[in-house]
């Protein structure tokens, strides 16, 4: 049994309110022969300025320090890529900082900037993260990925990640899903959904229109995991411009309020240690005591089936923001969908269902834009990007996607930037004939979850509309 | 040095330094990429070299399995919330009062009592993998160990709550934790792969 401090517990205060001014994203494919990461990070960067009609070379003007966030080096065979994007941005003699929190990377660079932008160090903060894992084999970068996990105890086993998280797929599906064909159509509806909202989205690199069907019957990868349920293995950078309130507000009429927070978790599953459950601000103390007898298995916590890394980034960012219930106060949320049912526990983890019902998020339609039961807005749509399933995982940029997205709904420009016909052209793809409009009408607050692996880092962000901020809530 | 023959490469402790022999890295051209029309696109980087890794102190884990023994680390901190906790994955310091664990052998408790609490199979492995495929994790309990270790299934398919026995590469060992391997109980000797044995 494990057990936490006051002070560890402590919910963050910051020094000042941080905005999100701005943010851009290059195209995300599986490959780019024809592009130099800094190109990609250029394409990011100048997309941010456009944005809020301004020019790269005026927006920089603005940037005081810069965090980059690129998972791994050794795809590229370049130690230090931070330095050469820095450069190739024309951002020296700034000062900058990597970092790499695998999956979370992203996640992890906006929390950087974050906190400098709060301290005070920093009015203007650029967060910028990229990956690109064409330029290896896929065995190759199999192996790459497996030595984020432990390299003594895991990655000699089979060098490949997937597996180290499989183990944990395989105790959720047993213990929660118990096996059920219907629980395995729900993880199903979840990579249909994704991959069909991605359609919509010039950006992404894997729409598909695809059937519950198709997925049922695509390759077993690990069961219960098949092909289809597995996130993308991307190209492509994404960047935010973070400020505090006098200079978010000379840069653009529209910043949103934003807040990151943090958690982690043992790098090995193996070495979890069994804990009372912690609980969020709308859970109540007795509300799992009788979690083992209504699934049996699930004895321990988080065990190999929860994230407590997600739950702990949660409990902070719900604490940091007054944020009771997320199903009641937020109005749309990026996940980190690395595999349908990864998904599927982090709606426990960070509250949007109770532990063990993170299944009926999907079944009553509440994750979708439009519930296909009622045919009335989803009470909380998710990924409406297409996630890290339709639309990309290029791990560093992938948190600082996930938060652009929310912000383009919050903005209500979302269809400006998903329609524009020019865009999809300079992509080189193919606009649907039946593009439809996903903006999230009146959206007020979002939140992105930024995951890595196993669970070893989370980070939860954040966005509120400057004229629907919460008022801080009890903080426990 | 390394030299340019192509001896393999080792490793031995001299003067408490690494002193290295044999061949390390090898060396082979770069070669260009070409686009379908001829343009230049890129270059490829040949990278074929060999690491060092530093075992510490967990090395007697590692040296134990090719022995037949299981050896895992207890907090001995009367003072820690901790005390008492046994950890395997063996962990050299309690993670609580960073106190040095003491070694433990668990073999007979895994022989006795080693359950799957999880597993995995799957076709996919990366680069390097010398695992046979499908290759199958578990997650193995032990009673009276706090913590669930990830191994290699290396005979029969597992099952959530299965019983399995503990296999070692007493011959031949790669001084790795693929030198621990599980078997479902009741599995003959004639069922071990090569090299794997039961004591």
């Amino acid at each position: 049994m494990i057990t936490f401090s006051e002070e560890q517990l402590k919910i963050p205060e910051m020094s000042k309110p941080v905005y999100l001014v701005t943010g851009g994203m290059s195209k995300f494919a599986r490959a780019m022969p024809d592009k130099r990461t800094e190109e990609i990070c250029i394409d990011a960067l100048t997309e941010a300025a456009e944005f809020i009609n301004m020019t790269p070379a005026a927006l920089k003007k603005y940037i005081h320090t810069a965090y980059y966030g690129h998972f791994a080096d050794h795809f590229g065979d370049q130690l230090l890529g931070e330095a050469v994007i820095h450069d190739r941005l024309g951002l020296d003699p700034l000062g900058n900082i990597g970092v790499k929190t695998g999956g979370a990377t992203g996640g992890s660079t906006l929390w950087e900037a974050y906190k400098t932008v709060a301290s005070g160090y920093s009015d203007c903060t650029l967060a910028m993260g990229w990956e690109r894992m064409d330029e290896v084999p896929t065995d190759e970068g199999n192996h790459l990925i497996s030595c984020a996990a432990d390299k003594d105890w895991e990655t000699p086993l089979g060098h490949i990640y997937t597996g180290y998280y499989a183990v944990m797929a395989q105790k959720y599906w047993n213990v929660f899903g118990k096996e059920e064909d219907s629980f395995r159509r729900t993880m199903a509806e979840i990579a249909v959904k994704n991959r069909g909202y991605a359609r919509m989205n010039p950006h992404a690199h894997g729409p598909m229109d695809i059937t519950v069907d198709d997925v049922l019957k695509s390759p077993v990868v690990a069961y219960p995991l098949r092909a289809l349920d597995c996130c993308l293995m991307s190209v492509g950078a994404a960047c935010a411009i973070l400020a505090d309130e006098k200079t978010a507000y000379e840069l653009t009429d529209n910043p949103l309020k934003i807040d990151v927070s943090a958690g982690s978790h043992t790098l090995r599953v193996a070495c979890r240690r069994n804990m009372k459950i912690p609980l969020l601000p709308h859970e109540t103390k007795d509300q799992y005591g009788d979690l083992a007898e209504r699934f049996p298995g699930s004895e321990r916590y988080p065990g190999f089936s929860g994230f407590l890394a997600a739950r702990m980034a949660a409990y902070y960012a719900y604490g940091m923001t007054g944020i009771h219930d997320p199903t009641e106060d937020l109005d749309l949320v990026e996940l980190h969908d690395a595999f349908t049912i990864s998904d599927i526990q982090t709606y426990e983890d960070i509250g949007i269902r109770p532990y063990g019902e993170g299944r009926t998020y999907v079944e009553s339609g509440d994750c979708y834009h439009t519930n296909p039961k009622t045919g009335e807005p989803g009470k909380l749509p998710a990924n409406i990007s297409g996630g890290l399933i339709g639309n990309m995982h290029a791990v560093g940029a992938t948190g600082i996607m996930q938060v652009i997205e929310v912000g383009h709904h919050l903005w209500n420009r979302w269809r400006e930037m998903h329609e524009d016909e020019e865009k999809w052209a300079r992509f080189d793809r193919v606009k649907p004939g039946d593009w439809t409009d996903l903006q999230v009408e009146g959206a007020r607050r979002g939140l992105a979850i930024s995951h890595a692996g196993v669970g070893s880092h989370v980070t939860a962000t954040i966005l509120q509309h400057p004229d629907h901020v919460l008022e801080r809530g009890d903080r426990r | 040095m390394t030299d340019e023959t192509n001896a393999p490469a080792k490793v031995k402790v001299r003067d408490y330094r690494y002193r290295i022999e044999g061949r390390f890295h090898h060396i082979e051209r770069n070669q260009p990429i070409f686009k379908e029309d001829g343009s230049l696109v890129g270059v490829t980087n040949p990278r074929n070299m060999t690491y060092i890794h530093t075992y510490g102190n967990e090395a007697v884990f590692f040296e134990n399995l090719g022995k037949g023994r299981i050896i895992a680390s207890k907090c001995a901190n009367p003072d820690c919330e901790a005390y008492g906790s046994v950890f395997m994955p063996f962990r050299i310091h309690c993670p609580d009062c960073l106190a040095r664990n003491e070694h433990v052998d668990i073999t007979d408790i895994a022989k006795e009592t080693s359950r799957v609490h999880t597993f995995m199979i799957t076709e996919r492995t990366g680069a390097f993998n010398t695992l046979p495929k499908p290759i199958k994790f578990i997650n193995v309990e032990f009673d009276g160990v706090a913590t669930i270790l990830m191994g290699p299934m290396l005979y029969g398919e597992p099952n959530i709550g299965m019983k399995v026995k503990p296999i070692f590469r007493t011959g031949d060992p790669t001084y790795t934790i693929l030198d621990l391997g599980w078997v479902p109980e009741g599995t003959g000797v004639k069922d071990l792969p090569q090299y794997y044995t039961f004591e």
